[in-house]
């Protein structure tokens, strides 16, 4: 809680900036934040109690404080990676503080209890998002980007809010809790447009982890928005968007799932099968890794689903998000330094092992994790979604899933592939920040790390 | 613990390969993959004299809270394998010498992490263990065929990876199935052992699927038909020293992991499937050897060989008796050595004569006498003429897959005749006769490449004549197989 508090603040510093002239601290003084709440959100952690807050509106309990942990990391991360990009755009201050708005919704999205907080939490993570997909002013895409971002997210907060006041109308709440109590209670005469208000908000919350068939805007937004953003979105946004589905699946409304596990069962069959194959097909990098964070929304939704009767193994989840976050970070950081050009087709890498030997090693760390090879984290995180799938109904998912992570191997090799083996068309070396450096180096082996030592992370997300 | 080292050493001498510049390269992975090979030869000794030996074991917890143990240990089944891989491995780097690779240090250090990951894919006794060494072991060649390969290789070593990447992810899925069984004190287990009681517990339906979730990503690294699709294209593209890898060693992972990963796990299983399997095998050694017999290209005919043969070790394998198995171990020990002497036979040619198109070849032994001998030598061993290598292993085999159906025994048994035909016609095209064509000349051997053919050649007899060692190891392994399966 205490490290919402310090990001809000830290938002509204970033907006004084500009009249007080720190402008240059601004970065220091944020990545100071950063830290500082997640030293404060351990210390919570430690105490192993659950606090809650607001009369009962947010609720930080070890769940939350593990995700917000994964947020605080990946944008402590995503921070360093920016910090040329913020120099480049002229509104500076206007970006850093709409970036800090955005991780306080996605923190609020790790711990509401509250439906009103959720979609608080949603629709302050999602505002700022829309401007910043739109943040190139001058550019064409950029604009489309926002545009499509904000009319497809606005129809998707007005799903949420009518499955929310259905829901309401039938329980005469907004607290997942005490909605759930209503549900143990009236589970044989509940109304229909109880049943109704679940799906909508499973479709809303489907759109905002971008899962098939409501992920159509995530390859234009992705490719339109500057590309840190696009890290931003498939990281930040995506690891709150999932706490969130989590919550108010896994909470709210558990005991009504068979209601919803068999769409969602559908959604991830869609999800795995369109994402895998339309990747495969992709010739734009950002498009592909657009592709690619779907099908893993997908695996992640899978253990959701597995995880409805058997309360197994969230931890699952959070390696995932965890394992995921990091391999976006640098990837998307590579290709941030390597597109530089303009030029962000597979082409773009062209060579690469040559031209730069240690962003071509790092990319490959990366793309493995992704597709999923041992020793990388991303091999643990498909390993934790296979065993706690297996033992469930879902098994032909299972089959589903491995199938198409060999497709998924088809277009991360492409990029290895274009490394190694394409000839080299732009010999000039590629230009970057020693800070992004030290960010590509800081998560290739924080992935190779927890990929040799999963305990690290497995054992200490226990529930 | 000198298991641990096995692994540990070559581990260590890649990552100082990466950092070495030029020659230096070349040489360390030498002299690592050398010492290597002593530290295996020290492990065969001690397994000798003291089977239950502590220094053949290590364990210690990996992942805690899975069950996951770094679990190591030589037996009668591992220590055949290791010594294969270890022989291999310092032959296969100094048939490099007379090449020149650029960014060689790469090249050596990937060479080593690949003997790495397959020494743990022997030797590992914990599920997971094997699985990761498994995935492991894809990497690096990967990256070798990928990097120093043919013309075509971009779309090749992809087919390649995916297709094995297809296999083992069902393995993956297979062996969690029945970790998810296993039942140690109510805590589940990777080990081995427990791994295979689980597997024991479950009913025949269950089992046979079990059987074909495994046995899928064994068959394709094999390859057994219709999984062998991949193979062809990507010896033959891959650089000499990858496709000696690929098909010396990396083939009898494959093998290997029928014999201890699959017929203990599955019994029940295995009855049920165990005769379609061994027709697909079957129908891989005709269909493999007639094609083999058309080509023209001398190491795609290897390539094809090699398809015949494993399809013959499999089914032995898969006939699950004495002198099956015994007869499938045998003969991985020396198709190992005969493929990789084929292999490089074909190197030796294409470097001397700028072809690999048998028509174009012809009359060579004139020109190079020695050459002649030690090719001819290494041909008879793939063909097992008696008192060579390749006889124990395919008598055995044959024998086997005899008790098993008489039928099946017969067509297998069609893979000597053909092998003979094939091997022999392509003996005479490329070195008896008269030249062809009189720009070909043949010069002498380098040095090191002299003195790996006489290695092998000197194997192929030395094996043949006096199989008894080995055969003895390859016997104990097979009865220890037999009994937990049964």
């Amino acid at each position: 809680m205490k490290g919402l508090l310090i990001i809000s603040g830290l938002g509204i510093l970033a907006m004084l900036a500009e009249i007080f002239k720190f402008k240059k601290l601004l970065l220091p003084l944020v990545l100071i934040g950063i830290v500082a709440a997640y030293a404060l959100n351990y210390f919570e952690w430690s105490n192993g109690m659950s606090f809650h807050y607001f009369d009962n509106m947010i609720s930080f309990d070890n769940k939350a404080i593990a995700f917000s942990g994964i947020i605080l990391v990946t944008a402590f991360f995503w921070f360093i990676l920016a910090n040329d990009y913020f120099e480049e755009e002229s509104n500076l201050v206007d970006h850093f503080a709409l970036v800090l708005f955005a991780l306080v919704g996605a923190l609020m999205l790790t711990a509401f209890t509250n439906m009103t907080t959720l979609f608080l939490g949603i629709e302050i993570m999602s505002i700022p998002m829309y401007v910043l997909a739109a943040s190139k002013k001058k550019d064409m895409r950029s604009n489309e980007a926002g545009f499509k971002y904000l009319i497809m997210g606005s129809f998707a907060s007005a799903f949420l809010l009518f499955g929310i006041a259905l829901i309401y109308g039938a329980s005469g709440s907004f607290d997942i809790l005490e909605i759930r109590k209503y549900i143990g209670e009236h589970s044989a005469d509940m109304p229909m447009f109880f049943y109704v208000g679940v799906v909508m908000m499973l479709v809303a919350m489907c759109f905002k982890v971008s899962a098939a068939p409501f992920h159509f805007w995530a390859p234009d937004v992705y490719e339109g928005s500057p590309t840190l953003i696009a890290a931003l979105m498939s990281t930040v946004v995506k690891t709150a968007a999932f706490a969130a589905f989590m919550r108010l699946f896994l909470v709210g409304f558990a005991e009504v799932s068979h209601i919803w596990t068999g769409i969602l069962a559908a959604v991830v069959a869609l999800s795995l099968v369109i994402a895998n194959f339309t990747a495969a097909m992709q010739s734009s990098v950002k498009r592909m890794l657009a592709y690619s964070s779907i099908s893993h929304a997908a695996f992640m939704l899978m253990v959701i689903m597995a995880n409805v009767r058997s309360n197994i193994s969230l931890d699952a989840i959070i390696y995932y998000s965890l394992a995921y976050s990091i391999g976006s970070i640098t990837s998307f950081g590579i290709l941030y330094n390597v597109t530089k050009g303009g030029n962000e087709n597979f082409t773009a890498f062209n060579g690469l092992g040559k031209r730069n030997p240690f962003l071509g090693i790092c990319m490959t760390v990366a793309m493995l994790s992704l597709a999923g090879i041992p020793v990388t984290a991303g091999f643990f995180a498909k390993y934790f979604v296979f065993t706690t799938v297996i033992g469930t109904h879902y098994q032909w998912l299972l089959i589903l899933a491995v199938i198409t992570s060999a497709v998924g191997a088809y277009y991360y090799l492409k990029i290895i592939i274009a490394m190694y083996f394409k000839a080299q068309e732009d010999q000039s070396p590629v230009v970057m920040e020693g800070s992004n450096k030290m960010v590509i180096i800081l998560t290739t082996v924080l992935t190779l790390v927890i990929g040799i030592a999963p305990g690290l992370v497995a054992e200490m997300f226990k529930f | 613990m000198l298991t641990a080292l096995l692994i540990g050493f070559p581990l260590l001498a890649a990552l100082l390969v990466f950092f070495t510049r030029g020659n230096g390269a070349r040489n360390l992975a030498l002299a690592a993959s050398i010492v290597e090979f002593i530290i295996s030869l020290a492990a065969l000794y001690q397994f000798r004299n003291n089977p239950g030996s502590a220094l053949l074991r290590f364990d210690c917890v990996w992942v805690q809270s899975l069950g996951i143990h770094f679990s190591v240990m030589i037996d009668g089944l591992s220590i055949l394998m290791v010594l294969l891989t270890t022989f291999l491995v310092p032959l296969i780097i100094l048939t490099s010498y007379s090449n020149t690779y650029t960014n060689s240090q790469n090249f050596y250090g990937l060479m080593l992490l690949m003997q790495m990951a397959l020494v743990g894919v022997f030797v590992a006794q914990d599920g997971f263990l094997f699985y990761v060494f498994w995935e492991l072991a894809l990497i690096p060649i990967y990256f070798i065929c990928l990097m120093w390969g043919g013309e075509n290789r971009g779309a090749i070593t992809f087919k390649f990876f995916v297709y094995t990447l297809f296999g083992s992810l069902f393995m993956l899925v297979g062996l969690i199935y029945l970790y998810n069984h296993t039942n140690v004190e109510g805590m589940k287990s990777w080990a081995v052992q427990d791994l295979y009681n689980a597997g024991k517990s479950l009913n025949a339906n269950q089992q046979g699927i079990l059987f074909w979730l495994i046995f899928i990503a064994f068959a394709i690294k094999m390859p057994i038909f219709p999984f062998h699709t991949w193979q062809p294209d990507t010896y033959v593209n891959a650089p000499t020293q990858g496709t000696m890898l690929l098909s010396g060693i990396m083939l009898k992972m494959g093998t290997f992991g029928v014999i201890k990963w699959l017929l203990p796990v599955v019994p029940l299983g295995l009855e049920k499937w165990g005769g379609t399997a061994i027709g697909l095998s079957v129908i891989g050694i005709v269909y493999a050897s007639c094609i083999a017999i058309v080509q023209k290209d001398f190491k795609r005919l290897i390539a094809y060989s090699s398809i015949a043969h494993v399809g013959l070790i499999s089914a032995g394998i898969l006939a699950c008796n004495q002198q099956g198995i015994q007869g499938a171990l045998m003969q991985m020990l020396a198709h190992g050595v005969n493929v990789v002497g084929l292999f490089f036979i074909a190197d030796i040619l294409f470097l001397h004569t700028g072809t690999r198109e048998m028509s174009n070849l012809g009359g060579i032994r004139s020109m190079n006498g020695n050459f002649a001998v030690l090719f001819l030598i290494v041909v008879l061993g793939s063909v097992a003429l008696p008192l060579t290598n390749g006889f124990v292993g395919e008598f055995l085999l044959i024998n086997g897959v005899y008790q098993y159906s008489a039928i099946i025994a017969a067509f297998a048994g069609l893979t000597v005749i053909l092998g003979a035909v094939y091997m022999l016609r392509s003996y005479q095209t490329i070195m008896l006769g008269e030249r062809k064509d009189s720009n070909i000349t043949f010069g002498p051997l380098a040095m090191t490449d002299k003195a790996v053919l006489i290695i092998i050649c000197a194997v192929i007899i030395a094996f043949g004549v006096y199989p008894k060692p080995l055969n003895d190891i390859a016997e104990q392994a097979t009865r220890t197989i037999l009994t937990t399966i049964k």
